[in-house]
């Protein structure tokens, strides 16, 4: 086999090397009919081989995951699902057309719900069909990829990244996609090297391929010598972070002695599993998009989970972002639909601002977490002071109403995130508690590079001196005025970006659990009083 | 053989929706008596032991549910049925 390589795009890096499990799309496959007994059969044992599938997925998930897992096992369960597309089978359709045919009118009963909870479950609907068909048109299903592999394809969503086993490594190929999407983010915090934006070339992908995250190359066809170099590599790579990792629980200070603070980013008590505590300074964000549907509006669910966290963290503090929906987090019923660019549009605070009885219950969830322990809560895409002001208004009349109830509560810091351009330029205009500087749409926004296309990834550099300038304007403003300034984004556990933010004056970083080794790592590497390429 | 009919008020605020509707048809799965479910006294009545037809009534908080049951077990079946919808399927 002749050694190719390929250029790309780097999305998470790190080596990897494996066989190629390519992924394809549904609409790609094609397959040809057969008589109607056969087409019977096909269906009947897709929809077997489906639920084998997701009731194999059940064991393992818990919650919300697990409840929507368990509504999906009970509809392929029950053949009035299928009773429709087997009689359109009769009368000589193919399986995939009587398939695809059934589920979209049930999918169209539940989008014409005017009950928003129905409407959203038209997603879950959606992902029966799909699994169905793959198997009708024998393209394998990804959680069946084996483990190890490189997933090679035009594209991955997240619901399908966080659907396959990390656990004994692997990499991402994609020809399209983009550094700074979520399956990217996905990827650096599961450390899975990743390359995007090889372009069509993916589809002649086969056999043993080398992953270069970093470099942002993939090597088909290896020859022995690079089999070689990548197993060293791969070799070294393994070191440097088993050395981190030993390092894990010691302060990061740099190689000048000044310390950082180095905090972690989760969404709920499955990212800090395992993880020591004593190792982190607390958490930096709590992202509360688990909130969806029946959660949105239950007090004590999101309660709990501030509480567990509370408790983890053991007087540490616990930084938790307000619902933060809107932009590629939609929630079908609360945010707005067909925003013509809904990175602009109606997003963190603002719309919670707009369903107060909504963003009541989670402040009530808050200020009554807040009597256990440093809770501190911090406002998504905050523009203007008004918006703070409102927020702030709203919290302390919600621990009036929970005094007045005789509940145990307190009124926590309040603080921002900074990553609308606007607002890290006037950030002495805000009279925040603290501020978290939300690298990835600070750098969205201030580059004018969206965060999901291939095409101007580049051009969404966080090195950008204009993007510097901003980091540094919030960081000098938290030092004069004695409020703690942090940053909350990928940049801060990206080891190559971490010597220019610390020199634009960061002192605390938060990254995903997985990051935080390597970052105390490069944190150590910096000579804070070097002349370096940004100050 | 008698025919066992009751109403309950769906009072939990999402309705028949997807948990609900699981647990609702998992518990008629119980009894081997033959039990429909309609939100009007006149039907249209649905089989309460498929979770796919009981999503397509799409009942909301309010309305009430009305349960017909024919075999040996119908009256535990209808009493069972009642008082999971009466006590919000547990959820709140």
């Amino acid at each position: 086999m002749v050694e190719r390589r390929l250029s790309g795009l780097p999305a998470s890096p790190g080596l990897a090397f494996g066989p190629a499990a390519i992924f394809r799309a549904i609409g790609e496959a094609t397959r040809a009919k057969g008589p109607v007994a056969s087409e019977r059969q096909t269906l009947a044992d897709a929809v077997a081989a489906a639920l084998e599938a997701v009731t194999a997925l059940a064991g393992s998930l818990e919650g919300e995951a697990a409840d929507i897992v368990g509504f999906q096992i009970a509809l392929l369960d029950d053949d009035a699902l299928t009773e429709s597309a087997y009689a359109a089978i009769e009368r000589g359709e193919p399986a995939e057309t009587a398939w695809r045919q059934a589920m979209a009118e049930e999918i169209g009963g539940y989008e014409n719900s005017d009950d928003p909870y129905f409407r959203a479950r038209s997603a879950d609907l959606a992902d029966i069909r799909d699994r169905v068909l793959r198997h009708i048109l024998g393209l394998p299903e990804l959680t069946q990829a084996k483990t190890g592999s490189v997933i090679v394809g035009e594209d991955l969503s997240p619901s399908a990244f966080l659907g396959i086993d990390w656990s004994q490594g692997g990499g991402i190929v994609l020809g399209a996609g983009s550094p700074s999407s979520h399956v990217a983010m996905l990827a650096r915090g599961r450390g899975v090297p990743m390359v995007v934006g090889i372009g069509p070339d993916w589809r002649s992908v086969f056999g043993v391929i080398v992953v270069d995250g970093a470099a942002g190359t993939v090597v088909t066809g290896p020859s022995p010598d690079s089999v070689a170099k990548a197993r060293s590599q791969a070799g070294a790579l393994g070191a440097a972070r088993a050395r981190a990792e030993a390092r894990m629980g010691e302060p990061a200070l740099t190689r000048d002695g000044t310390p950082v603070a180095v905090m972690i980013n989760v969404a709920g008590m499955a990212d800090v599993a395992g993880f020591p505590v004593a190792a982190c300074d607390g958490i930096g964000l709590t992202r509360t998009e688990f909130l969806v549907e029946q959660a949105l509006r239950d007090e004590a669910l999101q309660y709990e989970l501030y509480a567990q966290l509370l408790g983890w963290a053991a007087g540490r503090p616990v930084t938790i972002r307000t619902l933060d929906a809107g932009g590629d987090k939609p929630i079908p019923g609360y945010t707005i639909a067909g925003e013509s660019n809904p990175f602009l549009g109606l997003r963190g605070i603002r719309l919670s601002l707009r369903h107060p009885d909504v963003f009541r219950i989670q402040l009530r969830a808050l200020a009554r977490a807040a009597a256990l322990g440093p809770l501190k809560i911090m406002l998504p895409m905050v523009t203007a002071p008004h918006e703070l002001e409102q927020t702030r208004a709203l919290l302390e009349d919600v621990v009036g109403e929970l005094l007045t109830e005789g509940g145990a509560c307190a009124l926590p810091a309040l603080g921002i995130m900074v990553e609308v351009p606007a607002a890290a330029m006037a950030v002495d205009a805000f009279d925040a508690a603290f501020f978290s500087i939300g690298s990835n749409d600070l750098t969205q926004y201030a580059t004018a590079a969206s965060r999901d296309g291939s095409e101007v990834a580049p051009y969404a550099d966080v090195l950008h001196p204009g993007v510097l300038a901003m980091i540094a304007r919030v960081a000098a403003h938290g030092a004069a005025s004695g409020r703690e300034v942090s940053l909350c984004g990928d940049a801060g556990g990206d080891p190559r970006l971490i010597a220019a933010l610390l020199r634009a004056g960061l002192r605390t970083l938060s990254v995903s659990p997985g990051l935080l080794a390597v970052t105390k790592a490069a944190i150590r590497e910096v000579e804070l009083a070097a002349p370096g390429p940004a100050a | 053989m008698q025919e066992v009919t009751a109403s309950a008020r769906l009072i939990n605020t999402v309705g028949l929706h997807a948990r609900p509707s699981v647990k609702l048809t998992q518990l008629a799965k119980r009894f081997a008596a033959r039990i429909e479910v309609a939100t009007s006294a006149a039907g249209p009545w649905t089989d309460a032991k498929s979770p796919v037809k009981i999503m397509r009534v799409k009942a909301s908080q309010g309305e009430v549910l009305h349960f017909k049951a024919s075999g040996a077990d119908a009256d535990a079946a209808v009493a069972a049925l009642i008082d999971i919808v009466e006590r919000k399927f547990g959820e709140e």
